[in-house]
């Protein structure tokens, strides 16, 4: 392929409106999800962000039903599952994964009946696997909005929220207060999710949590260089997927997401220090030296 | 927060009959201590004698179900506040992949002095660049915590507890898997905080080394047996109502 076809190949969707619109938001979207994946793959928040996505499934039908904003009914629903399973762990002797897998699929049941009672209203894929190829301007203002405040959040709590994954006992001894710290962290990743159910939908936007912090960690032992890498891994894959998508003809969650997961790939084989090939000849150096 | 040693130095941790439960089991009962400014105190009881507890009184984690604690006089928010009290964690407690530096982990123990955004300024750079270097590790400070040693992590920690500035420091068993070299290292540091009035907590299982260098040792199992010189409390029948009948393995070599 020369330059001119690879060219015409980035060129060509951009004569269509709805293309440019899904190749901005789902950037954003990319870039968010991917500043508080390092949080989530740090404190091992995976199985929670799993649980707020699916919860806010009812948040989304009560909104279209009664002709509310659907990131308001999403987010009362994302709040509202993350206070639940905080109720029910510390009044019950249940553990924690256990009460987390209780809890989000009974709101995400919940919300499938609502949806089959109300099948005009709501289009069940689009609020499985995202429909950013049809957001609609409003919905765009929106996603800008809810991701502005995450991204202010962090930028501001950046450090203190590391420090809380890192070493709570000691944030706390310095007069941190973790607890504001724990429902800070849940709520913007409760405004994440919302912000991002557009985008790539409720099943898959964990992904967008979890998977470009993951290659980033695995590219670098600083945190400060960790937020950029997965930044960049995150837009990359977002703007690369809905490329594909187009030229497929495919789910563009989907293909986000699976550009995000090949490019974790990479970094799992290729990573300078954690590498699976350099691993692989460090321990043959070391067999070697033990033979030797 | 620099005092100067003199003979009779003001009470620093005041622990007044004090007792802690965690829903309804009783983990620690009116457990009565005073540190003095300028002390070594070594903590030893069995797993489970309360020892944590103790520390998380101190640190004001958990609010007593009767009698209180002080430190310098103050209630535990604002010793949180001023960041008072530096601990130490013992190595299991730390995530040694987390992708933070030497040198960013003793950063953590200015960020009590710095505005919400915790940017450094000259004079935290120059109190972690003096801590690192009291504790040999200057050197280290670019690596990634868990590429060091067993005793560098150690002395990581305790840099960050000198970069905090607190006036007590609490060291949860500071000695387990750590070189003699190392060890002796940490002891000499220790008695210098000392002389410069810090008070310093140690919990231990090994009784034999902190006779070496404690000025005082508190006996725990559920309550404060006993607390004072080493030469008092250390007696057969403390350290049997400590320990629970095995005392002779226990006892330090004289």
């Amino acid at each position: 392929m020369d330059t001119l076809a690879i060219w015409q190949w980035l060129i060509a969707p951009l004569q269509y409106e709805f293309m440019i619109k899904a190749l901005i938001v789902s950037a954003f979207v990319g870039a968010v999800c991917a500043f508080l994946s390092c949080y989530m793959t740090l404190k091992g928040w995976a199985l929670m962000g799993d649980a707020v996505s699916h919860s806010v499934t009812p948040g989304v039908v009560l909104a279209y039903i009664f002709n509310l904003p659907y990131s308001i009914g999403a987010f009362v629903f994302g709040i509202g599952s993350v206070l639940a399973i905080g109720f029910i762990k510390s009044k019950t002797r249940i553990k924690e994964d256990t009460v987390i897998g209780l809890v989000f699929t009974g709101f995400f049941a919940l919300g499938l009946v609502l949806i089959s009672k109300n099948p005009s209203n709501v289009d069940l894929l689009h609020i499985l696997f995202g429909n950013v190829l049809g957001i609609s301007t409003g919905d765009m203002i929106q996603t800008f909005i809810i991701g502005s405040i995450t991204l202010v959040t962090l930028l501001v709590l950046r450090k203190d929220l590391l420090l809380f994954c890192f070493d709570p006992t000691h944030a706390r001894s310095i007069g941190i207060n973790i607890v504001a710290l724990h429902y800070i962290l849940l709520g913007v990743l409760s405004l994440t999710i919302v912000a991002a159910l557009q985008t790539v939908g409720i099943i898959l936007v964990v992904a967008m949590l979890v998977t470009p912090g993951a290659t980033a960690y695995l590219l670098t032992d600083h945190f400060d260089r960790m937020i950029p890498l997965a930044i960049a891994s995150g837009v990359f894959s977002s703007v690369l997927g809905t490329y594909i998508s187009y030229y497929l003809d495919g789910s563009t969650g989907g293909c986000i997401v699976v550009t995000q997961t090949l490019l974790f790939v990479v970094a799992m084989i290729f990573a300078p220090k954690y590498g699976l090939l350099k691993q692989r000849s460090g321990s043959i150096a070391v067999e070697i030296e033990g033979e030797a | 927060m620099r005092m100067a040693p003199v003979g009779a130095n003001p009470v620093s941790v005041e622990v007044e009959n004090v007792t802690v439960d965690y829903n309804g089991k009783v983990a620690l009962h009116g457990a009565s201590l005073q540190l003095r400014a300028g002390s070594i105190c070594g903590l030893v009881g069995m797993n489970g004698s309360g020892k944590s507890t103790l520390f998380k009184a101190i640190m004001g984690f958990v609010p007593p179900s009767a009698g209180r604690v002080l430190i310098q006089g103050l209630p535990s928010r604002l010793v949180q506040k001023r960041s008072l009290v530096a601990y130490v964690p013992q190595a299991e407690e730390v995530d040694w992949n987390f992708p933070v530096s030497v040198w960013d982990v003793v950063m953590m123990g200015r960020y009590g002095y710095m505005n919400l955004l915790r940017i450094p300024g000259a004079r935290d750079r120059q109190i972690v660049y003096d801590s690192l270097e009291r504790v040999q590790m200057l050197e280290m400070r670019d690596r990634q915590i868990g590429e060091l040693s067993g005793g560098q992590r150690k002395r990581a920690f305790l840099a960050r507890a000198l970069a905090q500035q607190g006036s007590v420091i609490l060291l949860d068993e500071p000695f387990t898997g750590v070189d003699i070299k190392t060890e002796k290292t940490m002891i000499d540091l220790l008695l210098e905080l000392k002389q410069q009035g810090h008070t310093i907590l140690i919990s231990t299982h090994d009784l034999a080394s902190i006779t070496t260098f404690c000025d005082q040792v508190v006996l725990i199992n559920r309550t404060i047996l006993a607390y004072g010189d080493i030469s008092d409390v250390f007696t057969e029948e403390n350290l049997a109502r400590t320990f629970g009948g095995s005392v002779g393995k226990f006892l330090p070599e004289s």
